[in-house]
């Protein structure tokens, strides 16, 4: 990915100071005219596949070919998922802010003839609202940002992802500077609590409590603890992960980081799966960037703390999500899950305390330090705090990915949010939580979604893929995708919570014959096993 | 040590143990497929579910790798537990229907078919990976080992040809809970290198 804005890349200097990162940033927010033209095209996956590549190139041939006076040459900044994906390829041009889908190569000229010359809208180009048809010019009046609330989004669709000086201009690595020169890791750990912040991987366990375990068996233990990052996001539909870490990678590595000083960790791991290469990509690209400005690797800002990461790619199984797979896997062997009734804060990662979270929840992090966690427990609900991402995806209006506050109505999000079910069909269903979720019906549409209403209802919060579903054949072949998906998995550990429309979860009991007088053959195991054999080392001495 | 209850007995095991061998110590029947005390617990079959009662809640727990803890309250025949034994004998019985043990073994607990698609008549392999482990842990050579995922699954030798690691020990075959490894031997094992006794060149 190109990057053609004018900011000046200082990756030669290394910061060493919270001082030193001011002015860097200041110097970098200085070279920026706020008046300049700017078009933005998106490079999610979505408008990618739909040809947002060609569309950049046509807009930069169109500039260059209008001969726009070089004192102002408009930039073209390559950016990631804006959320809108149904209507990719988007193009938003900067000042105004007006919002143009679905542009095609053959735009361009136009776009740049009216509006960059012109000031004035392409109609034909804008969102045209299904209710009243009216065209709607500017991206924040769209009903499909407006009753949004960005924060693990903020930067996603603003930055070029591939350009860390951008990631700073908006704020980047305030949190990480703060955290490191004017706050304790106790402090940090306390913030985490205060927030509320509960795992968005699925569980929703509260990030604070898992963190001081984790630190409770360090100080049991001794020795190495390891922050990991989930990003093997394997439920059907599901998108949010891939979205921050192609979009705003930073924000991932920056909250890594806060929980490695928090912790006192020194190696971080990065589980990606290698279905998202552009995530991989640009997540090294983050890395490099921020290794070269010394914001990670040894002696961080001047700090005296170090801390390094590395990317370990998931190689396509969906059980490499949960904690143990995942760990198997990035040791090298097999993803297999191991049934150990063991927390892996206690025995993780190389069997040492590790903390596994999400990629949203570590991306929630740097906003909590930087605001602190009152800030963030006052988004959202009591028990559910801050907001949270969600794919899109099935029998809606506006498939995308949006980010509300936690607690909203189901139905808002199915209405507002998604614009209805296309064609004036009858609602019918959401699925939400993936394969471990379960369908939730119209009537409870006004279900607050938060994690203890959904987990109530039946289904989870979890990596969500929400789809509404018109028919009634979508919804159950829905179910039945989910249950065959967690059917690969029924074999292994899992709580044996299924979705309540899971063909098998609503089955009678097992089918019994009439008892069966066949009594147990001589060669059967467990008749060989019951009796311990001497010497052997497990049964005789497993010593206290 | 510490003490709690199995299906309303009070007993005592080490702490470190597990409810399975805590139940064994003390002639309490939980049936197990993929358990052997020779190698580590994987948990791979299921079947020694147990129910675990803690104050007002109750959960399944696999008996083979739960450790014992202070007070709580274990239940190895709860209609629970075989409710959950019954699911996983039809699963198993779908999974390899040419097993004569499998099928003694659901018969035990009433299960005479499964509802779940078979689609290998002759299959005998439960897939509990005990000849694996076995030749790693206790032989320590690994010449098997699973070998692809999900319904793909199988044991099998490196690119599927004979074995240069295996001793032809027949550890594996020892163990294995169905019978199936015996089939499999010859081809893991390969060609003797050495032929013995009469005849032998
Ligand atoms: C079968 C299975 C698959 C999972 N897949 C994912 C996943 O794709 N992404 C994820 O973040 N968590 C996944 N989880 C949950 C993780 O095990 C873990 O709880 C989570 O990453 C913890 O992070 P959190 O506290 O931030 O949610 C999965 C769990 C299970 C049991
Ligand atoms: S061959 Fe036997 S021991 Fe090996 S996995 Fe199959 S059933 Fe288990
Ligand atoms: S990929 Fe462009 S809006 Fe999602
Ligand atoms: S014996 Fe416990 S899972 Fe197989």
């Amino acid at each position: 990915m190109s990057n053609i804005s004018a900011v000046p890349q200082p990756w030669a200097e290394r910061l060493n100071s919270a001082a030193d990162l001011e002015a860097l940033r200041q110097r970098l927010e200085a070279g920026q005219d706020p008046n300049r033209p700017e078009i933005i095209v998106c490079h999610g996956t979505g408008c990618l596949a739909n040809g947002s590549p060609q569309a950049a190139e046509a807009l930069k041939k169109a500039i260059k070919d209008a001969g726009l006076d070089a004192k102002v040459v408009p930039g073209i900044k390559i950016t990631g998922c804006h959320g809108f994906c149904s209507r990719g390829p988007l193009v938003v041009v900067r000042p105004q802010g007006l919002f143009y889908q679905r542009v095609q190569p053959e735009d361009a000229q136009e776009i740049v003839q009216t509006t960059l010359i012109e000031g004035k809208p392409v109609d034909r180009l804008l969102y045209v609202d299904p209710v009243s048809g009216e065209h709607i010019p500017h991206e924040k009046d769209i009903p499909f940002y407006k009753h949004q609330e960005r924060i693990v989004l903020r930067n996603i669709g603003k930055v070029d992802p591939t350009d860390l000086g951008d990631t700073l201009v908006r704020g980047g690595y305030q949190a990480l500077a703060k955290a490191l020169f004017s706050m304790t890791p106790e402090e940090v750990v306390q913030q985490v609590e205060a927030s509320g912040l509960r795992g968005r991987g699925g569980a929703g366990f509260p990030t604070g409590r898992k963190w001081r375990s984790a630190l409770a068996a360090v100080a049991k233990k001794g020795g190495p603890v390891y922050v990991v990052v989930n990003g093997d996001e394997g439920d059907p539909g599901a998108f949010m992960d891939r979205t921050i870490m192609e979009g705003d990678p930073h924000a991932v590595l920056e909250g890594l980081i806060l929980g490695a000083y928090a912790l006192g960790a020194h190696q971080g791991y990065m589980y990606v799966r290698a279905e998202y290469p552009v995530a991989i990509k640009h997540l090294g690209i983050a890395m490099e960037q921020a290794r070269a400005l010394g914001l990670l690797g040894e002696n961080i800002l001047g700090s005296g703390f170090s801390f390094d990461v590395q990317v370990n790619r998931g190689a396509g199984a969906f059980v490499c999500g949960e904690s143990t797979a995942l760990f198997t896997s990035i040791e090298g062997r097999a993803g297999e899950p191991k049934p150990k009734y063991v927390r892996s804060v206690e025995e993780g990662l190389w069997g040492r305390p590790t903390v596994l979270n999400n990629v949203e929840t570590w991306a929630n992090v740097p906003q909590i330090v930087e605001k602190g966690g009152a800030w963030f427990a006052g988004i959202g609900v009591p028990h559910s705090t801050g907001t949270k991402v969600f794919s899109l995806v099935g029998k809606v209006n506006n498939v995308g990915l949006v980010e509300v506050p936690m607690g909203i109505p189901l139905q808002d999000i199915v209405e507002k949010l998604g614009g209805g079910v296309p064609g004036g069909q009858p609602f019918k269903a959401v699925q939400t939580g993936g394969p471990s979720g379960g369908c939730l019906p119209e009537r409870l549409l006004d279900l607050p979604l938060d994690f203890d209403a959904l987990t109530e209802a039946g289904s989870m919060m979890a990596a969500w893929a929400s789809a509404a579903c018109a028919r009634c054949s979508t919804a159950s072949a829905r179910a039945r995708a989910a249950s065959r998906t967690s059917w690969t998995c029924a074999a292994w550990p899992r709580p044996s919570r299924t979705a309540p429309c899971a063909p098998w979860a609503a089955a009678p009991p097992t089918r019994c014959s009439p008892p069966c007088n066949t009594s147990r053959t001589s060669t059967w195991p467990t008749s060989r096993t019951t009796s311990a054999r001497p010497g052997c080392a497990r049964t005789s001495s497993p010593t206290a | 040590m510490v003490s709690f209850k199995i299906n309303g007995e009070t007993v005592q095991a080490r702490q470190g143990w597990t409810v399975l061998e805590t139940a064994r110590q003390h002639g309490v029947h939980i049936p197990t497929l993929c358990h052997h005390e020779a190698v580590e617990p994987s948990g791979a079959c299921r079947l020694c579910v147990v129910e675990v009662v803690q104050g007002k809640w109750s959960k399944i727990v696999i008996s083979c790798m739960y450790p014992v803890a202070e007070g709580i309250e274990i239940l190895t025949d709860s209609p629970r537990v075989k409710n959950v034994r019954r699911w996983i004998l039809e699963m198993l019985l779908a999974e390899c229907p040419g097993s004569k043990e499998i099928r003694a073994l659901a018969a035990e607990y009433g299960v005479s078919a499964s509802r779940f698609a078979a689609h290998h008549p002759d299959e005998q392999c439960i897939l509990c990976g005990l000849c694996v482990r076995v030749c790693k842990e206790v032989v320590g050579v690994s010449a098997i080992s699973t070998i692809g995922r999900g319904v793909h699954k199988k044991i099998g030798s490196p690119y599927q040809g004979p074995a240069e690691a295996c001793v032809a020990c027949g550890s594996c075959v020892t163990v294995c809970p169905t019978g199936a490894m015996r089939a499999r031997l010859d081809a893991v094992r390969g060609e003797p290198k050495v032929k013995l006794a009469h005849g032998a060149k």
